[in-house]
C-alpha cells in the first residue's frame, strides 16, 4: 500500500498540471485543518462599524477583505471555515465509494456467472437512480447532517467504480499469474485480494479522484439548494444565503468567492486525477 | 436485436419497480407517524380518517405496498398537502417544461462537444488547445448553480439582455395553454438557462472526444490512412473522429441521466417551473406526496432516457447487442 501511494505522487509530479493540482489540494487541506483557527472573525457573528451600526452588505475593506453579508457576517471568515465541510464530506464519500465499489467490482468480475449478473443488475439499478434528487429526499426525511450526506452519497456513488473495476478484473482473471496462483492452491479470497486487488489499485485511485470531485460539487449543490446541515457554514451554504436574501446582485463579493473556491478545488482534483490516469494509461498522453 | 430490445425493456421495468419500492419504504420508515407523509396533518381529523381508509393506511404494510403500486400504475399519486389538489394535476405541465429545457441543450452540448473536441485533438499541443482544455476543466469544475447566478448577474442585471428567471413573463399567459410555448417571450426566457446548461454540459463530451481521438492516433488504421498520403485533416476527421464518436455515444445514457437529475439545480437558479424545482419546493414545504411523485417521474425520465440511448448504441455498434 505505501509503495502505491509513493508511486502515485511520483507519477503525478511529472508534467505541469499534476503538481499544480497537488499544491492547490495541499493549500485546501491546510485550510480545512486551520481554517477556523485563522478566520479573523466568528463566521456567524454580526459585525458593527465604529458607530455601532450593523455592517450590512459592506463592500470589501481592510477590516473585511471580502466584505460582509446581509446580516453583517464576515465573508472571508465564512470562506475559511467552509473548506472543512467540503473536504470532509468529499474525502469520506470518495473513500466509502471506492471501498464499496472496488469490492463489488472484484467479486462480480472474479466469480462471474450468477453473482456477476446479480451485482451488475444492482449496479444498473443504482445507475438509474437520479443522484441529486435522491440525496435531497434522504436528507429531508432523515435529518440534515454531514453524516447523512456522506452515507447517502456513498450509497449511490459506488456504482461507477464497481463497473470500471469489474471490467478490469475480467481481463486480469485470464492472466497466467492467476492460473499460477490457483495451481499453488491459493483460495479465491487470497487470489482476489492478494493477486488481483494490487493490480487494480491504480484504477481505484483514479476513481477516488473523480468521486472526490463529484462529491465536493454535490455537497455544494446540496448546500445551495438549502438542504445542507443548518449548523455548518459551507461554500454551498454561503451561495444559498446570498441567493435566498435576493441581495446577491448588490453584493458580488458575497457570491463570487465561494464559486471560485469550489472551481479551483475541483479543478485541482481533476488535474491530479488526469495526470495520474495518463501515467497508468500512456495512450492518453498528448502527441 | 429484438431479443436485446426485450431484455433492455425488462431491465427498465425491473429498475423502475425497484425504485418505486425504495421510495415506498423510504417514506414509511420515517420516525413518528408513518402516515404523516401521505396524509396532510393540516386536514380535519375526520377527513384524515377518511383518507387513511382510502389509501389503506390502516392495513398491514404489505397490503399498503400493493395498493401503492396499483395507484402508481393508474397515475394516482394522492393529494398535495399544500393545495389539496390531485398531485397528478400539478405534475402534468412540469414534465414538458423540464424536457424543453434539458433535451435541446443536451443535444447542442453533444454536437458542439464532439466538433470542438475533434478540433482540439487536431490542434493538439498548441497554446490554444492547452487553453481550451484548461477552460473546459475549470468550467466542468464550477458548480452549475453558481454559473447560472453569474450569468443572471451579468446578462440579466448588468446588460439587461434576458429576463431574470421564470418560463414566461408572469401574467402574460394566465391560463397555462400551449400557445405559451410558441411565443417569443418563452424563447427569450429559455435562452439564458439553455446557454448556461449547454456550456456546462459541453465540457464532458469535448474532453472525452479529444482524449479518445488522441488514443486512436497509434492505431493501425490511422497509420494506414497516413501511409495512403491523406492530409492530417482527413486522417483525423475522416478516420479518427468517426471511430471516436462511438465511445462518445455510449456515454450518452449516463450523461442524459445526470442532466435530468441535475435539472434540480438549473431549474432552481432560473425559477424554471419544471419537475426539479417542483420537487425542491415540495420538500421545503414538507409536501411529501408531490415530492415523491416528482422524484419518481424524474427517475422514470432518467431510466427511460438510458433505455433509448442504449438502443441507439446497440444500433450504432452491433457488438453491444451480441455481447
Amino acid at each position: 500500500m505505501p509503495t502505491i501511494i509513493l508511486d502515485f505522487f511520483r507519477a503525478v509530479w511529472r508534467g505541469p498540471f499534476g503538481p499544480t493540482g497537488l499544491v492547490i489540494l495541499g493549500i485546501c487541506l491546510a485550510l480545512a485543518i486551520l481554517g477556523p483557527a485563522i478566520a479573523p472573525y466568528d463566521p456567524v457573528a454580526r459585525n458593527y462599524d465604529a458607530a455601532g451600526k450593523l455592517l450590512r452588505l459592506a463592500s470589501p475593506s481592510w477590516q473585511h477583505w471580502l466584505g460582509t453579508t446581509l446580516l453583517g457576517r464576515d465573508v472571508l471568515s465564512q470562506m475559511l471555515v467552509g473548506a472543512r465541510p467540503a473536504l470532509l464530506v468529499g474525502g469520506l464519500t470518495a473513500l466509502g465509494t471506492v471501498l464499496i465499489g472496488v469490492n463489488i467490482g472484484l467479486i462480480a468480475g472474479y466469480f462471474g456467472g450468477r453473482i456477476d449478473s446479480f451485482l451488475m443488475r444492482l449496479t444498473d439499478m443504482f445507475l438509474g437512480l437520479p443522484f441529486l434528487p435522491f440525496i435531497i429526499i434522504v436528507l429531508s426525511l432523515t435529518g440534515r447532517s454531514l453524516t447523512t450526506m456522506v452515507i447517502a452519497m456513498t450509497l449511490v456513488m459506488w456504482r461507477s467504480t464497481a463497473r470500471v473495476v469489474r471490467a478490469q478484473v475480467l481481463s486480469l482473471r485470464e492472466m497466467p499469474f492467476i492460473a499460477a496462483a490457483r495451481i499453488t492452491g491459493a483460495s479465491d479470497l487470497a487470489i482476489i485480494y492478494r493477486e488481483i486487488a494490487p493490480n487494480i489499485m491504480p484504477i481505484a485511485l483514479v476513481s477516488v479522484a473523480f468521486a472526490l470531485a463529484w462529491a465536493i460539487i454535490t455537497e455544494a449543490s446540496i448546500g445551495f439548494l438549502g438542504f445542507g446541515d443548518p449548523s455548518v457554514v459551507s461554500w454551498g451554504s454561503i451561495v444559498y444565503d446570498a441567493y435566498a436574501s435576493q441581495m446577491m446582485y448588490r453584493a458580488p463579493w458575497w457570491v463570487i468567492p465561494p464559486g471560485i473556491a469550489i472551481m479551483v478545488l475541483v479543478s485541482a482534483v481533476y488535474f491530479v486525477g488526469r495526470a495520474y490516469e495518463q501515467v497508468i494509461n500512456p495512450r492518453l498522453r498528448t502527441g | 436485436m429484438a431479443g436485446y430490445l426485450l431484455r433492455r425493456f425488462w431491465h427498465m421495468v425491473l429498475t423502475l419497480f425497484a425504485m418505486a419500492t425504495l421510495m415506498f419504504f423510504l417514506f414509511r420508515l420515517l420516525p413518528g407517524d408513518p402516515t404523516a407523509t401521505v396524509i396532510s396533518p393540516s386536514l380535519y381529523p375526520k377527513a384524515q380518517e377518511a383518507m387513511r381508509q382510502q389509501f389503506g393506511l390502516d392495513r398491514p404494510l404489505f397490503e399498503q405496498y400493493l395498493l401503492y403500486l396499483r395507484n402508481l400504475l393508474v397515475l394516482d399519486f394522492g393529494f398535495s398537502f399544500q393545495t389539496n389538489r390531485p398531485v397528478f394535476e400539478m405534475i402534468q405541465g412540469r414534465l414538458l417544461n423540464t424536457l424543453l429545457l434539458i433535451l435541446p441543450s443536451m443535444f447542442a452540448a453533444y454536437l458542439l462537444g464532439a466538433v470542438i473536441g475533434a478540433i482540439a485533438a487536431w490542434k493538439r499541443g498548441s497554446a490554444g488547445e492547452v487553453g481550451l482544455v484548461f477552460t473546459a476543466t475549470a468550467l466542468q469544475s464550477a458548480p452549475l448553480f453558481w454559473l447560472g447566478m453569474l450569468a443572471i448577474l451579468l446578462f440579466s442585471i448588468k446588460l439587461d439582455l434576458f429576463p431574470i428567471g421564470h418560463i414566461v413573463t408572469p401574467g402574460l399567459f394566465p391560463e397555462q395553454d400551449w400557445r405559451m410555448y410558441l411565443s417569443a417571450d418563452f424563447l427569450h426566457h429559455l435562452a439564458l438557462p439553455f446557454l448556461v446548461n449547454t456550456l456546462y454540459q459541453l465540457c464532458f463530451p469535448l474532453l472525452l472526444m479529444r482524449s479518445t481521438m488522441l488514443s486512436t492516433i497509434g492505431e493501425d488504421y490511422i497509420e494506414l490512412a497516413r501511409m495512403k498520403g491523406l492530409s492530417e485533416r482527413r486522417v483525423l476527421f475522416g478516420h479518427a473522429a468517426r471511430n471516436a464518436l462511438l465511445p462518445l455515444a455510449t456515454t450518452l445514457p449516463m450523461i442524459l441521466g445526470w442532466a435530468v437529475a441535475g435539472s434540480v439545480v438549473i431549474e432552481t437558479v432560473f425559477s424554471w417551473p419544471g419537475l426539479g424545482l417542483l420537487m425542491v419546493e415540495a420538500i421545503s414545504r414538507a409536501d411529501y406526496p408531490v415530492a415523491q411523485a416528482a422524484f419518481l417521474l424524474i427517475a422514470v425520465l432518467t431510466v427511460f432516457g438510458t433505455f433509448i440511448a442504449d438502443l441507439l448504441c446497440g444500433l450504432l455498434d452491433p457488438r453491444i447487442v451480441y455481447a
